[in-house]
């Protein structure tokens, strides 16, 4: 039995579709990430797991519970961490560790083994209010809280947002603990570099989900074959790439520019030659492998041009 | 009820729920303790209120500056402004010199009152049998030249008595005045009442809608809601600790009247209480009630503080006689639970008297607060909108 099922899950608000007919399953004991921009629905689709929200079409279940009739259920068993810092403020890191504690019917001490490598970080600062705490010792206080009762699955939304890169992949780590004590770990991010530390992924998009998989499966399936090409003047190669006819997509990553030929072989002298056009200084172009990124950007692409097909000519 | 069965049945399902709830009690504590501001409307605010009532915006009329021109100067005049000199309610100010002297201090406020006699007073009272003098106080405080008059109108009476100590009306009706429940016209017996429902007000629905509504701004609720904590036990958890702050201050309230202002409880201090607790848990239901409908602290404050304590200001007839109002400000005053409150408070601390007085007005407290609870338990969120 899968840990989390959801049959065409749906959300509005009013007119606006935040969760469009989402379904997935999740398996006992995964680490899954659900990947997506700010405002993609997966704040929603955690609600409704949490049996926070009703959804307004579909069904979904949590360990066997559905979440309308045995919400209940779900609630004794889950550990929940708001996107949002959510812990009294004002009340010291140990006080609101004892009170969710004493909340969950449990004590510090009974869980200590399955919090230990996490509050051990955060133990100097007992006595310091909530409120006082740096972004990182925060998501650690709040994943301890989340975690003092032991849940069979964890919901963390957007437990990274907000931190910096150092306690991120902390964090991240923590969560792979974690899963070895086979707690089943759901997680949001709206960073793609972090889709790769999961077991399986969904890329998620305008309320829809593009692609459910393994990190590696959604990479291999890219299509083309991927070009980093670098000059000088980066903004005005990416312009005038995006013209050439030759040119399937051309986006800005960093200090490179990532690019599809619409050539079946392509390689790296014909992009070169494109590029060459322009005459652009110091010219580096390399083939790469596509990243979960190029991977939601192509799989985004091809959702709107399904949607709207008159917008997707490449940009221009 | 549940909750009771599930105690019968096991009891260690019963200690994880008492331990619950008193964590989250002890919790709200150090929420209020560490809030500056909450501390200072919690404690603050009845004390200063009571001081501000009680000797700050008394209605008692004291020491009030009157000029007298005395154009007489005879045995009769002279007798007359020693009364009115030797009498606590005026301070007389230096004589007039002329009319438009009386005009120029009525505008700067040094007086409120001045007393003309003219040339002849006393001849005329023994020639004439009867003579004149004038009064003039300043009505732009109506009330306050209602009270001149009538105190001079009582020291000229008084002195005409003394004139004529023999001489008998052939009907004499002789009004034997007494104001009862307040004999020396204390006004903070008036006020007291008044003060405590509205301190009720501002820390039981106040405070309580804001502190439940903080939960759900912060975040906090959505980690509350899931949770085995039950959603009835977040209201529940919630109102305690108020009802003990609350407590609190009625005994700092009655204190301070009774030790400050020297109000005395004539009736059964017991029965207060009970009656007291009985209200607070009315506002408590109410503050509930107002967290359910609001997202956010500064609605919640808002209609508490609008829709609750202005009408317990205005409506209840501490501040403002309910007879006097239209019908349908009356009407309404029947629906404020401040408004009955007053009158139990009134009718036990003042008069001193019994259940069997208040029974109705409890009664339909009683009612008031089954609806309220029952309305904020019913409405009560147990997901997120």
């Amino acid at each position: 039995m899968p840990s989390v099922t959801l049959k065409n899950i749906t959300k509005k608000y009013g007119d606006f579709v935040a969760v469009d007919e989402v379904s997935f399953e999740v398996q006992k004991g995964e680490l899954f990430g659900l990947i997506g921009p700010d405002g993609a629905g997966k704040t929603s689709i955690f609600r409704i797991l949490t049996t926070l929200l009703l959804a307004d079409g579909g069904t979904a279940s949590v360990e066997g519970h559905d979440v309308v009739n045995g919400f209940q259920e779900i609630r004794n068993k889950v550990g929940y961490m708001p996107g949002k810092f959510s812990l009294y403020q004002d009340l010291t890191v140990k006080e609101n560790l004892e009170f969710f504690a004493t909340i969950f019917g449990t004590t510090i001490e009974e869980n200590y083994e399955l919090i230990k490598d996490i509050y051990d970080q955060i133990k100097p600062f007992n006595d310091r209010r909530a409120g006082k705490l740096s972004g990182g010792m925060k998501q650690k206080l709040a994943l301890c809280c989340a975690l003092i009762h032991k849940p069979e699955i964890l919901f963390l939304d957007e437990p990274t947002t907000g931190v910096d890169v150092v306690s991120r992949s902390e964090f991240w780590e923590m969560l792979a603990k974690l899963k070895k004590q086979n707690i089943t770990i759901v997680v949001s991010t709206p960073y793609m570099d972090e889709a790769k530390l999961c077991d399986r992924i969904a890329l998620i998009q305008n309320g829809k989900i593009m692609s459910v998989d393994e990190p590696q499966e959604i990479i291999n399936r890219f299509p083309k074959m991927l070009f980093a090409v670098k000059a000088k003047n980066i903004y005005k190669l990416l312009q005038n790439l995006r013209t050439e006819k030759e040119v399937e997509n051309c986006d800005a990553f960093g200090e490179f520019l990532h690019l599809t030929l619409v050539s079946e072989q392509p390689d790296v002298e014909k992009v070169k030659a494109i590029a060459q056009k322009y005459n652009p200084e110091d010219l580096e172009v390399k083939k790469i492998e596509p990243t979960i990124e190029d991977s939601f950007i192509r799989l985004m692409r091809e959702q709107n041009h399904f949607n709207e097909p008159k917008e997707m000519l490449n940009g221009k | 009820m549940r909750f009771f069965m599930n105690w019968q049945e096991m009891p260690k399902e019963h200690q994880i729920s008492m331990k619950r709830l008193l964590a989250f009690i002890r919790k709200e504590f150090y929420h209020v303790f560490r809030d500056q501001r909450t501390l200072l409307i919690l404690f603050g605010l009845p004390v200063v209120q009571i001081i501000l009532f009680g000797f700050a915006l008394s209605s008692e009329v004291k020491n009030i500056g009157i000029a007298i021109q005395d154009n007489s100067h005879d045995i009769h005049t002279e007798k007359m402004i020693q009364k009115i000199q030797s009498s606590s309610y005026f301070h007389v100010e230096n004589p007039i010199l002329n009319y438009t002297d009386v005009e120029n201090r009525f505008k700067d406020g040094s007086i409120k009152c001045a007393v003309i006699f003219p040339s002849n007073f006393g001849s005329d009272i023994q020639r004439l049998g009867g003579a004149k003098i004038q009064v003039i106080a300043d009505a732009s405080d109506p009330n306050t030249a209602t009270i001149v008059t009538n105190y001079l109108n009582a020291i000229i009476r008084d002195y005409q008595q003394e004139l004529n100590p023999t001489t008998k009306l052939n009907y004499q009706i002789v009004p034997e005045l007494r104001q009862l429940y307040n004999e020396q016209q204390n006004g903070s017996l008036n006020f007291i009442p008044g003060v405590i429902a509205l301190i009720f007000m501002i820390v039981s629905t106040a405070l309580t809608s804001v502190s439940v509504v903080r939960e759900k701004e912060l975040g906090t609720m959505e980690i509350l809601l899931v949770s085995p904590f039950k959603p009835i036990m977040v209201l529940i958890a919630k109102a305690i600790p108020y009802l003990v702050l609350s407590i609190i201050n009625f005994v700092i309230i009655i204190f301070l009247s009774v030790y400050l202002l020297d109000v005395e409880i004539k009736g059964s201090f017991l029965l207060l209480f009970a009656e007291s607790i009985l209200f607070i848990i009315t506002c408590l239901s109410l503050g509930l009630l107002i967290s359910n409908v609001t997202d956010s602290q500064q609605t919640a404050m808002l209609i508490s503080m609008m829709g609750m304590m202005l009408p317990t200001l205005l409506l209840t007839g501490f501040m403002f006689p309910l007879e006097n109002m239209p019908w349908i400000f009356q009407a309404i005053s029947h629906l404020i639970p401040s408004h009955y409150y007053y009158i139990i408070v009134k009718a036990v601390m003042l008069k001193g008297l019994g259940f069997s007085y208040i029974w109705k007005e409890t009664l339909i407290l009683v009612v008031m607060t089954i609806l309220l609870l029952t309305i904020s338990l019913k409405k009560f969120k147990i997901r997120l909108s």
